[in-house]
């Protein structure tokens, strides 16, 4: 590996030297190059120059280094115009300098020479421009070394620049026409270019690189003379469409170099104005197809696109013009046959040509959502059969080519309008794809999107698939990331949330259609998902319960009751016990409310028998009794028969729990069964007392228990908590729970709290502390229950 | 030195004039040491009129048999040993024998003399005009004066003037078609042409025209060719592509040019070529010459 490096460092080092010595010479030659000129010697000056030039013969500096030479030499050169021109002030003709020039034997010197003086001789207008320019590009055909010719025919732009008889210099009409002034610079340009694309095929192939790096180098002056051609004057549409540009292209295609094709497309578009890119929008993307299969023609696409779409957005009177001229049929028809015409273009560019398109769509026609919509269609031919895009780049492309519609339209539902969307989403890999759903689900949330319709739902989920099951080529459960996987499943489950229709019969089509999905997910999946769709679906029945519009209509509580029935039914078969209970009494209560107690009674049995049949961990137990203690206390729908039943199975199931401070808390729970509030509710004081009772002994078995196991009483905490729940009934005013009865306890706890055996905790203490303050307060309160409590008598501990 | 020149040298100087001396055009040659001179120039059918002076040299008298001026043609072959061919040769006695004194001046006329030949000064040849006046002396040596002029004559443009068109290559190699428009050039003629790259599978470097002059003197077994380049003009730098044409124009005024001279009294001949050549990277030489007529234009 050293001596690579070794060489460069000796090529650089033989650069300076060389352009050093050729600086020299040029200094040198052209000091007596200067005597000569202030001797107004004719003959010395146009031989020492001659000598001056000859240093720009030679071919050992890299196209960097030659350039510097060159721009020595062009500062010497100006002087020596300077000198033509006062030598024909001297009497000299300017026909006579043209002719002595051309006597120097060297080639390149005397094209130079020869140059300089017809920058003086066109300037005299002592012949036509337009002949002396015609002159000059012919004769500098001589010159077919590529840099040097390269170098050479740019100073002739250079000294032609101000002097072509375009309309309105100075030159035209004697001089000649506009149309000599293209047809010189067309002609220059074709040279150049040719010498341009020689270089490549010249040389030994290890250099390539290098000679492509050198040919970068060069291709501005090359594209200079496009510039020149888009600053004449004369150069109108017309004229553009008619020859410049047709002229121009033949040249680009049939060069057939990869490097001149790009670079000179890409300067077609920047230079010339954009309401010429849109008349001759035929003729440029016809073009396209007939570039190298290895040119990079969708970044010129996309140039031209960009370039066309910023166009538009420029002003509101330019849209019409491009809808006149048919800008995006043109456009995705030249897509196609580019592709067509490159068939080893890999994936990556054919699916970045589409998106440069859909970007122009978009900019153009945001109305046209069929344009997008054919776009990726056409994008999804050129994928047809291509299975899953396996390269990173290209799947890259594709995530832009969704995204953009996205972004646009800020709008899912107008995305889901298009039919080939999915199609394309469908060649993503599994991860992407992923990605791709995130992305639209963000976009739903972001701009709160709601999707109204159950069609919509359908193709949103069609989308969201990866998210939603398991398709053929995911990896397995155990390969994916379980936080990763959580977040996704949220996002499905946020995205419920924004599934909304007013009208209750779409709604409930909505939500079917979003469980029928859902359903194909998997256990996994459906723990994340059908609870939202479950408390979407109870809302709906919430939004009926005002007005019930009868068996006859398509959507009833019933049957969304028989859906979430259903529902919940799966989710317990997940299997996902907990949670399907909870939801169960969530639906029970729904049922409640609405009045239908069988349905409410059927939840309530099924909630009972997964507790019975699933529900297994304890402490899981406790938590789902209270729940069901809950729910029940609050259904009122229910008959005596049934709601015997199931207050029974509850107090049944409560007191066999299996660690007694959960029984008693259980059980005391139990009593509010018996006791509700409102009209025509269950008022029964005798079980309500029975049930206190029960805890109260729990509680003294539990204290016991403890007082065995440990050698002493554990905290009086159940204690104190069933003399709360005695407060609160005897505040109630049932018959049943006596003062003494709260005397009673009061009296117990307090001897308990003074027995040795008793653990000490500050919690319980300062709990029973300020339940005596509580009726300490309420006996000085002096209203009708200060009375009832007046009875009770509160010890102060000692 | 005085005396010297007194004792061995002529015992006078005879200057030769033309009588239009003044207006006279002159033509600047070369001569053989490199230096130029200013002679006066003549055409074909002028006359050549002046006057002869001789002037002895103070205190000497000039006894002689008689006064002569020739005018000469004469051809210098150099390796036939500075032999003289004289193809023309005029005489006008100036003086019947006598003695001379003083200054004496003799007027003369050639009229309208025939020259044909142009006057040339050559690798191997000279073609030389000359005035040569003779004073005869009985027993001394003659005393002799040369006067050179130069003669031009101008031609006629040709009527038919072709041009020249050919197509020369190396097979599998180099194919070139090559056109001057033009095979008959005056001096100041410009060459105007074209090359045509049919075929190219060498690496050329660069093409250039020469001029060629090839002097023939002698005849027969002893004829002496000379050739010499006197114009190299590079007209292509680097490697042509197929299907490029390379123009070609050039000036010839600036060389030292002749007519053709295609047989001068069956002693010489001048004859002028184009050489296309072209120099591939390893410096060989692909050439193909064609004869160009040149002639003097008025």
């Amino acid at each position: 590996m050293q001596a690579p490096v070794q060489d460069a460092i000796t090529v650089a080092e033989e650069q300076e030297k060389w352009l050093a010595d050729a600086m020299a010479l040029v200094q040198h030659h052209a000091f007596f190059m200067h005597r000569a000129l202030d001797a107004n010697n004719l003959r010395d000056a146009l031989k020492f120059s001659a000598q001056m030039l000859s240093e720009l013969r030679t071919s050992k500096l890299s196209p960097q280094k030659y350039y510097e030479l060159y721009m020595r030499t062009f500062d010497e050169l100006r002087k020596l115009e300077i000198f033509f021109k006062d030598e024909t002030k001297r009497g000299r003709t300017n026909a006579d300098l043209y002719e002595l020039v051309q006597h120097a034997g060297n080639i390149l010197p005397r094209l130079y020479l020869l140059c300089t003086v017809a920058s003086v001789y066109i300037k005299s207008k002592e012949a036509p421009a337009k002949d002396i320019l015609k002159d000059l590009v012919e004769m500098s055909r001589g010159v077919q070394h590529p840099v040097r010719g390269l170098f050479l025919r740019s100073y002739l732009s250079q000294i032609s620049r101000d002097k072509l008889p375009d309309i309105g210099s100075e030159y035209e009409g004697e001089g000649g026409t506009v149309m000599d002034a293209v047809e010189f610079v067309l002609q220059n340009f074709t040279e150049m270019n040719k010498l341009w694309v020689r270089m490549q095929h010249q040389g030994p192939a290890r250099e390539k690189e290098r000679r492509e790096k050198e040919r970068r180098e060069l291709r501005d002056l090359v594209g200079k003379n496009l510039h020149v051609l888009s600053q004449l004057e004369g150069v109108d549409l017309d004229m553009y469409k008619d020859v410049v540009l047709p002229r121009v292209l033949e040249q680009v295609v049939n060069c057939k170099d990869e490097i001149a094709q790009y670079y000179l497309m890409d300067c077609i578009i920047q230079v010339f104005p954009d309401d010429y890119h849109l008349q001759t929008l035929e003729t440029l993307l016809g073009a396209c197809p007939q570039l190298q299969p290895t040119v990079d023609v969708k970044t010129v696409m996309s140039q031209l696109m960009e370039r066309l779409s910023n166009y538009a957005a420029s002003s509101s009177e330019v849209l019409p013009d491009l809808l006149h001229v048919e800008a995006f049929a043109k456009l995705s028809s030249a897509v196609v046959k580019v592709i067509e015409a490159q068939p080893d273009m890999p994936l990556v560019g054919a699916v970045s040509l589409h998106v440069a398109l859909l970007t122009f769509t978009l900019r153009v026609h945001v109305d046209r959502l069929d344009y997008v919509d054919q776009v990726l269609g056409a994008c999804v031919k050129k994928l047809e059969g291509k299975g899953k895009v396996k390269d990173s780049k290209a799947t890259k492309q594709i995530v832009a080519l969704l995204s953009a519609p996205l972004e646009k339209y800020n709008d899912v539902v107008t995305v889901l309008r298009l039919t080939n969307y999915s199609k394309v989403m469908e060649h993503l890999d599994y991860e992407t794809n992923k990605v791709m759903a995130v992305v639209i689900i963000q976009s739903i949330m972001k701009n709160n999107t709601s999707i109204s319709s159950s069609e919509k739902v359908d193709a949103l989920f069609e989308l969201l698939k990866e998210l939603i099951k398991d398709s053929e080529g995911a990896p397995s459960m155990d390969e994916i990331d379980e936080d990763d996987f959580m977040e996704e499943q949220n996002l499905v489950a946020r995205l419920v949330h924004m599934l909304v229709n007013k009208d209750h019969e779409e709604m409930f089509k909505i939500l079917t259609t979003a469980r029928k999905h859902f359903g194909q997910g998997g256990p996994k999946r459906l723990k994340f998902t059908l609870p939202p769709l479950i408390f979407a679906a109870l809302k709906l029945v919430r939004c009926l319960q005002g007005h019930d519009a009868g068996d006859e209509a398509l959507v009833s509580p019933k049957k969304i009751f028989q859906f979430l029935h259903q529902t919940v039914e799966a989710l317990s078969t997940v299997p996902a016990p907990e949670l399907a209970l909870r939801l169960y009494l969530q639906c029970a209560e729904a049922a409640s409310d609405c009045s239908l107690e069988p349905v409410a009674y059927e939840f309530f049995t099924q909630a009972f028998l997964l507790y019975e049949e699933e529900i297994a961990d304890s402490r899981a137990q406790v938590t789902a009794m209270q729940l069901i203690i809950g729910t029940l206390q609050r259904t009122y729908v229910f008959g005596v028969e049934n709601r015997d039943t199931l207050t029974h199975k509850a107090t049944g199931y409560s007191a066999k729990l299996l660690k007694k401070p959960d029984q008693c808390r259980a059980v005391y729970a139990c009593s509010h069964l018996f006791w509700l509030e409102e009209d025509g509710g269950t008022q029964d004081g005798e079980r309500v007392l029975l049930c206190l009772k029960r805890a109260l002994r729990i509680a003294n078995a539990a204290q016991q228990m403890s007082s065995v196991t440990r050698g002493s009483s554990g905290p009086l905490t159940l204690f104190v908590e069933i003399l709360n729940k005695y407060l609160y009934y005897f505040e109630k005013g049932i018959p049943q729970v006596t003062s003494n009865l709260i005397q009673g306890l009061l009296e117990l706890i307090g001897t308990e709290l003074q027995s040795e055996n008793t653990a000490q905790d500050r919690a319980v203490d300062a709990f029973f502390a300020s339940t005596r303050r509580y009726i300490q307060f309420q006996k000085q309160k002096g209203d009708d229950l200060a009375e009832r409590y007046s009875s009770i008598q509160v010890v102060s501990p000692p | 030195m005085n005396f010297l020149l007194g004792a061995f040298g002529p015992s006078c100087t005879i200057s030769v004039d033309f009588s239009d001396a003044d207006t006279r055009k002159q033509a600047n040659i070369k001569k053989e040491n490199g230096q130029s001179a200013l002679v006066p120039l003549f055409h074909g059918q002028e006359s050549v009129v002046g006057e002869v002076r001789i002037d002895p040299i103070p205190g000497k008298r000039v006894e002689h048999q008689g006064v002569k001026i020739e005018l000469l043609g004469q051809i210098e072959l150099y390796f036939d040993r500075g032999s003289f061919y004289d193809f023309t040769s005029l005489v006008r006695e100036l003086d019947v024998p006598g003695v001379i004194h003083e200054r004496k001046t003799y007027p003369f006329e050639f009229s309208t003399v025939e020259m044909q030949y142009e006057s040339y000064n050559g690798v191997n040849v000279r073609l030389r005009y000359v005035l040569k006046v003779t004073i005869t002396r009985n027993y001394a040596t003659n005393i002799v004066e040369y006067k050179d002029f130069w003669v031009r004559n101008y031609q006629p443009h040709p009527e038919i003037n072709n041009s020249i068109k050919m197509e020369v290559g190396i097979e599998d190699c180099l194919h070139i078609e090559f056109e001057y428009s033009k095979s008959k050039y005056h001096l100041k003629d410009v060459v105007i042409g074209k090359i045509y790259f049919l075929l190219v599978r060498i690496k050329i470097k660069h093409m250039e025209l020469e001029i060629r002059r090839r002097e023939s003197t002698g005849s027969g077994p002893n004829t002496y060719n000379e050739s010499e380049t006197l114009a190299k003009y590079e007209i292509m730098d680097g490697a042509p592509v197929r299907g490029e044409s390379i123009p070609i124009r050039l000036f010839l005024s600036p060389y030292d040019l002749t007519p053709t001279y295609r047989n001068i009294n069956n002693k010489f001949s001048v004859k002028y070529y184009l050489n296309l050549v072209l120099v591939d990277e390893e410096d060989r030489r692909y050439f193909k010459q064609q004869e160009i007529t040149l002639y003097r234009a008025e």
